[in-house]
Order: structure tokens, then C-alpha cells, then sequence
């Protein structure tokens, strides 16, 4: 882990309303495994006092990329920041995808821009290329799959309203791939998406006797284990569950781990 | 001529008067990546009680404008648990540890502090009597001055470590918890715990904390904590910890200047791990460019 004033490269328009930072951090990008988070100080709103956390896209020359959607007055704040800008940045942090199997089919899952978190471990974590699967509502939500297909990756979109893709969810789309043109595979699955699609992935893991490493998103304080906001229930060596830090344990877990907020473990 | 930042707190001696807070440095290795702990005047842990405890459902903290409502519920190991698992990684560092205790009786704060008064190690206790998540009548603890009594005596007869009672700002005089802490043995009063606070997500009008209310923390608190201090060490002669919202040197000074005779970092250490010594060196450079020579040359000096 460490502190940086990192300078920004550049800022652009994504898809939609995304937006791409680069950002030049010669001490942490080096050091960032696939699935890692970098959590950023924000620029001047004086009342707006946490830093945010976000997955590291894109790493290189000395340089990290983050994909990020201006939601609410953090990330307002973030489209404000110009090349030449510093910026704070805590990180490395997280404990990252493993990396695939030698004898595994690395497949992705993404919802939105859960994109971001995946490329490290579609360019980093696997010995040769596998399959993306996208999922958003609408085409916009469908982010960089040109990156991933530059790697030689196959992406398979999967829109809710039939804009790009499959129409549908994308749990769906995989579940049909795995019964069809994937069901000779031996698939480990890595996902990064809304809570609903890494419980509906956790579930096709298990039903298929595979791996499946969850990166959990929750609402998050320090980024580092100090504050106890961003806990998740994870199954306890006693059969029953106990928190864990998203930021320190997590953010990634093994589906069988995870205990949903509407079970009991 | 550069400033002695050493302070005594009652029986404590530290290295300089700037602590980090409990709840906001988790048990020490969170920040020993970045953070010399060694520097620290003392490190004052995570609340802790007799058995384990799970905490509130998130969410647990909720941002709000210069401030953050938290609401972990005393999450933590239980004695056993920090003593076992925590306590030896901060005995390998020159630090003091300071534990922050609670329990949900009575009895229980008294054998949390006869539990740690056997245990080697531990150079004060703050007794957390203010929180304001814990359902089980914690609260009436840090604000009803008979039950702030009762916890005092039960703790103070149990354990011949320093006692620093942490008060609650959320009473009509602060003074006279202060006195009451005094009379009843404490080494000094640390304050202010956070302030009971609530906010709402009006879209879904539900509550955007799980536990409904919070403790409020930072920035926003500070004014209210400076007053409190100044209160509070008017009102004895038992040295006072400051606290609520310091994010820089110049919010420590401000806090010494009301009374305080060491402060404590804490929600700034989430937004900046690097704070308390921050704060630490900016301390020295405004002493010695003030020519004081310690910082008990700057407690209490507010001109009026």
C-alpha cells in the first residue's frame, strides 16, 4: 500500500456517460494486481470529505486507468480534474482475482462498468484468452469491449433492451452459453457487477461444480480495514457467518463464501 | 529552539500530545503500511468488551456535508480476542496503547478493566461510556450522571491503570461530567465522543444508516468539541484529551488553545492517513515559531 500525489494524463468521454482518467502513478500502477482498487482524495468540494474508491481499468508505462460514471457530488467533482492536476491516491489495495487455473477456461462477467475491475485479469490473470460476457441495460452500458477483443477475448453482450446483443440479462446469456457452445468447457468464472448478478453467477458456479471470484462492491469509508463501513457476511469456519472487509478480506470473494443478505448462511 | 513535544497525562507519558482516536486506526497494522507508529503519542484503539461482537447491518457510515454519521455498533474481538490477536503485533512498536472499553453493564465495564489490568502492556484505559450506537442503554451511560458514576467507580476499583473517561458532547453541562470523572479517580477526561445524528435518503425515505442513527464525526463537530474543551478544563485539574474533527495542526492548536492537553486524530484518518503526523509536525513548527517551548505552554492560553 502506498501514498501518492499522482498527475493527471488526461480525462475523456467514454461510452455514454462514462468517463476514462489516466493518470500518472509510477509508485502504485506497477504494483496493481488484476482486481485491485485505488481509492482517490477528491479535488476541492470542502464538504465532501471520503475518498472514493475505484477499480484500477488499465495499468502501464507507469500510468493507471479508472472507468468511472459521475453519480453523485464525489464524481461530479472528479470531471473537474484537467491534465497536469494532482490527485491523492491510496493503493494498491484489495486482495485482487486469483489467477486462472492452468486447466480453466477463464470466463468473465461484467455488469456495467464491473468492466473495469475484469481487464487486468483478462490481460494478466489468464494464460490465454476466454470469453467476456457484458451486461447493461442498454448499449451505452457496454464498455470497452474493444480492449478486451484487442487482447483476442470474445465478448458476448447482453443488453436488457436488445440494443447491442442478447436481449436479456446477462446471467442468461451464460446460462445458455453453458448449456450450448460453452458446455464442453471447464470454466472459472471472475465477475464484477451488481450485487443481483454476482449471486445469480455464484449460483451457476455452484450448480456447475466451478469456481467463481466475486468482486464485491459495497459502500466503503477508510479503504484500508480502519473503519468497519463496508463489511460483508462470509461464512464462518462454524457454520455460521461473520463480517468481512470488503476493502482488506475482499473486494474479492469465492461464491461459495458470500452469504446474501437475504439467506441465512 | 526546538520545541520538548513530550506532554504527561496524569501517570502517562508521551512522547507528544497527539493520539489517534479509537474507532478510526482499527487495532494498528490497518495503517503500519504508511504510518510510523512510533511517532504517534499513543495509539487508542477500537472499543472493545468482554465478548466478541458483530456490529450493525450497513450501511455503517454515511458522508455528509464536512462530516461522516457512523453507526459499526462496537464491532470487535472481545478481550480475548485483541489480547490474543492484536495486542502482541502492537507491542512489537514503541507506541503506547491506549484501550478504549465498553461493555453493556455495569459489571461488565468493571470486569473488561480488571481483565486488562492483568494484562502486560497497556498504558491506559478510556472508557467509552458515550457511544451512541449501542442500543442496551450505553448512551444513558455518557448522560445520565448517575449511571456515569456508577461505570466510573466499578472501573476505577478495578484496575490501578489510567482511567480516561471519554464524555458525550450531547449534555447540557459538560463541566459536570468532567467533575464527576474527576472525582471519581480519573486520570484525565478525553472528549468529545461523536454526536447522535440521522440522516435520510428522502427518495426512499428510509433511513441511510441500517442502525436509523449515528454518531456524527469530523469536521463538522469541531466547533462543538472546542467549546466542550474549553468547558470541560476549565471545570478541572486533570489534564483533557481533545477531540472531534481535527484534520490538521492548526485544528490541534486551536484545541489546545481552549484547554486540551493533547488531542486526538481521528475521521481525518480515513480521508488521510498521514494526519496525525502531519498534525505532529505541525505542532513543532508552531510552537517553536510561536517560541513556546512545550505544548503545556499552549493548553488553556485562549486570551479573553
Amino acid at each position: 500500500m502506498q501514498l501518492e500525489t499522482g498527475r493527471i494524463v488526461e480525462q475523456r468521454s467514454g461510452a455514454g456517460v462514462y468517463r476514462r482518467l489516466v493518470v500518472d502513478a509510477p509508485a502504485i500502477a506497477p504494483r496493481v494486481r488484476p482486481g485491485q482498487f485505488v481509492h482517490v482524495r477528491l479535488p476541492a468540494p470542502a464538504d465532501a470529505l471520503l475518498r472514493r474508491p475505484f477499480s484500477v481499468f488499465k495499468t502501464g508505462g507507469g500510468r493507471l486507468e479508472i472507468l468511472y460514471k459521475p453519480v453523485g457530488r464525489g464524481t461530479e467533482a472528479m470531471r473537474a480534474l484537467a491534465a497536469g492536476d494532482a490527485v491523492s491516491l491510496l493503493g494498491p489495495l484489495g486482495n485482487g482475482f486469483p489467477p486462472c487455473p492452468a486447466d480453466a477456461d477463464a470466463v468473465l462477467v461484467a455488469g456495467g462498468y464491473g468492466m473495469a475491475a475484469l481487464y487486468l485479469q483478462a490481460r494478466d490473470g489468464a494464460a490465454r484468452p476466454g470469453t467476456v460476457f457484458a451486461g447493461g441495460k442498454t448499449k451505452d452500458d457496454i464498455l470497452c469491449a474493444g480492449d478486451f477483443a484487442a487482447l483476442g477475448w470474445t465478448v458476448r453482450p447482453a443488453t436488457e433492451d436488445g440494443s447491442l446483443g442478447e436481449r436479456g440479462l446477462v446471467t442468461d446469456a451464460l446460462r445458455r452459453w453453458l448449456a450450448g457452445e460453452g458446455a464442453a468447457s471447464r470454466p472459472a468464472f471472475y465477475a464484477c457487477g451488481p450485487n443481483g448478478m454476482l449471486k445469480a453467477v455464484g449460483e451457476i458456479a455452484i450448480a456447475a461444480g466451478r469456481p467463481a471470484w466475486l468482486s464485491i462492491d459495497r459502500h466503503m469509508g477508510c479503504g484500508v480495514g480502519a473503519c468497519l463501513t463496508c463489511v460483508q457476511k462470509i461464512r464462518a469456519p462454524d457454520g455460521g457467518w461473520m463480517w468481512q472487509r470488503v476493502c482488506r478480506e475482499g473486494p474479492v470473494f469465492e461464491c461459495r463464501q458470500v452469504v446474501w443478505e437475504d439467506e441465512s448462511p | 529552539m526546538t520545541p520538548d513535544l513530550s506532554v504527561s497525562l496524569g501517570p502517562l507519558r508521551l512522547r507528544n500530545p497527539v493520539l489517534v482516536a479509537s474507532g478510526t486506526f482499527g487495532y494498528g497494522p490497518e495503517y503500519a503500511d504508511l504510518v510510523d507508529l512510533s511517532r504517534l503519542g499513543a495509539i487508542v484503539v477500537k472499543g472493545i468488551r468482554l465478548d466478541p461482537t458483530a456490529g450493525n447491518p450497513p450501511p455503517r457510515t454515511v458522508e455528509v456535508a464536512s462530516g461522516l454519521i457512523n453507526a459499526i455498533g462496537l464491532q470487535n474481538p472481545g478481550v480475548d480476542g485483541f489480547v490474543r490477536d492484536y495486542l502482541p503485533f502492537l507491542r512489537r512498536h514503541d507506541v503506547p496503547v491506549v484501550v478504549n472499553i465498553w461493555g453493556r453493564t455495569v459489571d461488565e465495564y468493571a470486569e473488561v478493566a480488571g481483565r486488562f489490568d492483568a494484562v502486560e502492556g497497556i498504558a491506559a484505559l478510556e472508557v467509552n461510556v458515550s457511544c451512541p450506537n449501542i442500543k442496551e442503554g450505553s448512551r444513558a451511560f455518557g448522560t445520565n450522571p448517575e449511571m456515569f458514576r456508577r461505570v466510573l467507580d466499578a472501573v476505577r476499583a478495578r484496575t490501578r491503570l489510567p482511567m480516561i473517561p471519554k464524555l458525550a458532547p450531547n449534555v447540557p453541562d459538560i463541566a459536570a461530567f468532567a467533575r464527576d470523572a474527576e472525582r471519581a479517580g480519573a486520570d484525565a477526561v478525553s472528549l468529545i465522543n461523536s454526536m447522535p445524528a440521522m440522516a435520510i435518503d428522502i427518495e426512499t425515505r428510509r433511513p441511510r444508516l441500517g442502525h436509523v442513527t449515528g454518531g456524527l464525526t469530523g469536521p463538522a463537530i469541531r466547533p462543538i468539541a472546542v467549546r466542550c474543551v474549553w468547558e470541560a478544563a476549565r471545570a478541572v485539574r486533570i489534564p483533557v484529551i481533545g477531540m472531534g474533527g481535527i484534520m490538521t495542526a492548526a485544528d490541534a492548536v486551536e484545541m489546545m488553545i481552549a484547554g486540551a492537553s493533547a488531542v486526538a486524530v481521528g475521521t481525518a484518518n480515513f480521508v488521510n492517513p498521514l494526519a496525525s503526523i502531519e498534525v505532529i509536525d505541525g505542532l513543532r513548527d508552531y510552537l517553536a515559531r510561536h517560541g513556546l517551548a512545550s505544548p503545556r505552554d499552549l493548553t488553556g492560553s485562549l486570551r479573553t
